[in-house]
């Protein structure tokens, strides 16, 4: 019998053209906007007229601009405060939820309900909550004593807000890794720690924790870009305010763009916000030594 | 035939083709959408989505059952609608007729020679032009020509006070500042907020900034800011202005939690409705939706009346902020039979027609015959008072936000939220604004 001629494909291996999709969506829909993005930003253009071309302008602007300062500041505090909470509370849950107590299923289904709704919808429906005079924050102050329930009107509320809402819409999704990442771990490992007398607590840090570094890398690194360009929930939730308390990069972005129509000076924002959010991501991977892809499961 | 089978399976090769070609179909439809200069038989007319839309649409339809050119009404919700328009225009997307604020709203597009100067229109036909209140149309026009026809009612901002809560306290309307703070006093300590103001929407803030300027300096003050003077941002009477707006946040006239207070949501008319406010600053647009949302509030207890004389101000009592109405412009794309059709669409609404149609919704038209259908209003007292204000204005400062361009309406905004915040002063306000 012949052997094939080289034209068939190899098996298991799909041909190029299956990729070809996916290649051109991502041309049309986001590398080609960030090529049409970094060329605005060396132009002034008001969206109405040709842009026209002011070199590096915009950039000088950015370096000077207290506006901006103000912004990559808060976008810095938003994203480490973002990992500080989430990370134990997401790490926490997702581990109890990989075991086989009772209720579990059920009640991660409901921890899980947040990430089903949109952020928009989320972000009213927190506005509602938090409105003073009808909102719950108002019964909640009366139960405190509270003389206001400004909670969206100070410079600290208004940012814990965003820090709190987030943090509620997108703990289940991280919580879904970390439960992903734990069921990996053998259970034969916990059977020999308890052989050997680990309690469970000893267990969490010296098996489970070490077993999810890989996890934990990845979680970061989605919410720290995740952090970084936070936006529909600042739009409806403060926009921005009070005053400039909560003007992330993302949000003075669209400001920029979107109501002054400073459409150049944005672009050259959103650029700095792709630079340092790819920088961020790629460090993480790098430090953590994610990239070696080092097995976790070395001698088994 | 079992070839012509859709859903047999294909090679992939060919799958991938078909892929691609479905995902790229939508973009090259796209390019060749049904926008302005795009021929076909139809217009784009673009509208801001509220409580009237549904006057705009009637009329659309009774247009389109005469005309060779129908019009289709794309409604725009409002939040969105500023955003939308500017983006669409200079697109093969942009409306061929829509609606906007006038001045600073589509000066950008006048200097791009985006829009139809409706001058000679208006100069060919003088019963089109008569039809509609001289002031009106000057609001809206740019450089002295008309880009835009008079569509909705007019939008005084008016110094809205519950009737009951000012009566058990013994206390008329305000006419002057000392009536004003006597009423803010007595009604804080009665613990009722003795103004409500939706501070997280900025623009109701605003409101206060416009009325205090124009009764300390007159309305010469912003017409210099409009016209490009960006150092009448420092005249006294804007610091006197911004001072003042200080002086009232800090005394708790707005209550102490303003700023998480919004507009947009109902939650300011509400807690308005509900008795625990003594007064509300907002646009004509407060009365009707009032009774719509709290009939009972609206005709027990909701009064009105002009905003208070400052001690030393030099403004005209009789001078009024808002937004005088809105209007609809054409683009410069629409050309030939189109533009005959658009023309004639907008003749629709200089008709009596139309304008008994905005009544019978609860606005005042901005026709000259407006005067003549107040009484068939359903609110004939509320609509009275607000003709009269508009009709006896020494002058009408259209809405700050409205009136200037983009670049420094956003920036302004971002102020005057930092003002009432506390994280600018009365002095480092105006010192920004003056930068701008």
């Amino acid at each position: 019998m012949k052997p094939q001629t080289s034209k068939a494909p190899r098996a298991g291996r799909p041909g190029i053209a299956w990729a070809i999709p996916g290649v051109l969506f991502f041309a049309f829909f986001a590398a080609a906007p960030m090529g049409i993005v970094a060329y605005l930003s060396f132009t002034d253009w008001d969206g109405l007229s040709d842009p026209s071309w002011t070199g590096l302008d915009n950039w000088t602007r950015l370096w000077e601009d207290d506006g901006m300062r103000n912004a990559v500041w808060l976008s810095l505090l938003l994203t480490a405060l973002t990992w500080l909470t989430q990370t134990p509370i997401t790490l926490l849950l997702g581990v109890w939820a990989a075991g086989r107590q009772r209720n579990r299923a059920v009640l991660s289904a409901v921890f899980f309900l947040p990430l089903l709704a949109s952020s928009v919808a989320l972000a009213l429906l927190w506005r509602t909550i938090f409105d003073p005079n009808f909102g719950l924050a108002a019964d909640i102050a009366d139960w405190f004593d509270l003389e206001s329930a400004d909670l969206l009107g100070s410079s600290r509320g208004a940012f814990a807000a965003i820090l709190f809402v987030t943090g509620w819409q997108f703990i289940p999704f991280h919580m879904l890794i970390y439960q992903g990442g734990a069921r990996q771990i053998p259970r034969s490992f916990y059977d020999a720690a308890s052989i050997d007398g680990a309690g469970t607590v000893r267990q969490f840090f010296h098996i489970t924790l070490p077993q999810l570094r890989n996890t934990i890398v990845t979680s970061t690194v989605l919410m720290v870009v995740g952090a970084l360009t936070y936006f529909d929930t600042v739009l409806i939730l403060t926009r921005g305010g009070p005053g400039d308390a909560t003007e992330i990069v993302p949000y003075l972005m669209y400001d920029t763009g979107f109501a002054a129509f400073d459409l150049g000076y944005a672009s050259a924002i959103a650029c700095a916000l792709v630079v340092v959010a790819t920088t961020a991501s790629l460090l993480l991977v790098r430090l953590t030594g994610f990239t070696r892809m080092r097995s976790t499961r070395e001698g088994m | 035939m079992r070839s012509s089978d859709p859903w047999r399976p294909r090679r992939p090769r060919t799958l991938a083709a078909a892929a691609v070609l479905a995902l790229a179909a939508p973009t090259l439809a796209a390019c060749g959408s049904d926008g302005p200069g795009g021929g076909g038989d139809t217009l784009e007319v673009w509208v801001y989505q509220d409580g009237s839309s549904t006057i705009q649409q009637e009329f659309v339809d009774r247009f389109n059952e005469t005309s060779d050119i129908d019009i289709e009404l794309t409604q725009i919700p409002g939040e969105s609608y500023q955003d939308r328009m500017r983006t669409a225009m200079g697109t093969p997307n942009a409306p061929d007729v829509f609606f906007n604020w006038g001045g600073g709203s589509i000066s950008d597009f006048v200097a791009e020679d985006m829009l139809v100067d409706l001058t000679p229109y208006f100069d060919d036909d003088p019963e089109f032009q008569d039809a509609f209140i001289p002031t009106i149309l000057d609001a809206g026009a740019v450089e002295g020509r008309y880009y835009g026809v008079p569509m909705r009612g007019v939008q005084p901002v008016i110094l809205f006070y519950n009737r009951t809560l000012f009566g058990e306290a013994g206390l008329e309307a305000p006419a002057t500042w000392d009536d004003f703070l006597t009423a803010v006093d007595t009604f804080q300590r009665d613990d009722i907020t003795p103004v409500v103001l939706g501070g997280a929407d900025i623009w109701p803030n605003m409101m206060w900034l416009e009325y205090l300027l124009d009764r300390q300096g007159g309305s010469e003050v912003f017409d210099r800011i409009r016209n490009g003077d960006a150092s009448a941002w420092g005249d006294p009477a804007m610091l006197y202005a911004a001072e003042t707006v200080v002086e009232l946040v800090d005394s708790g006239a707005f209550g102490n939690d303003f700023r998480s207070v919004a507009t947009t949501n109902d939650g300011a008319p509400t807690f308005f409705a509900s008795g625990e406010a003594a007064m509300h600053l907002m646009g004509s647009w407060e009365y009707s939706n009032q009774l719509t949302n709290q009939p009972e509030f609206a005709e027990n207890d909701l009064a009105w009346t002009t905003f208070p004389t400052l001690p030393d101000g030099v403004g005209d009592p009789s001078s009024v902020v808002g937004n005088p109405t809105n209007y609809w412009s054409v683009n410069s794309q629409v050309e030939g039979e189109r533009l005959d059709a658009a023309v004639e669409f907008l003749k629709l609404h200089g008709d009596e027609d139309y304008a008994q149609a905005l009544i019978d919704n609860g606005d005042i038209p901005t026709t000259s015959n407006a005067v003549d259908l107040i009484g068939s209003s359903p609110n004939p007292e509320f609509a009275q008072f607000q003709y009269d204000m508009v009709e006896n204005a020494a002058s009408f400062t259209l809405s700050w936000d409205q009136a200037l361009p983009a670049s420094q309406s956003a920036p302004m905004i971002d102020a005057i939220d930092q003002l009432f915040s506390g994280q600018l002063s009365a002095q480092e306000f105006v010192d920004s604004m003056q930068e701008l």
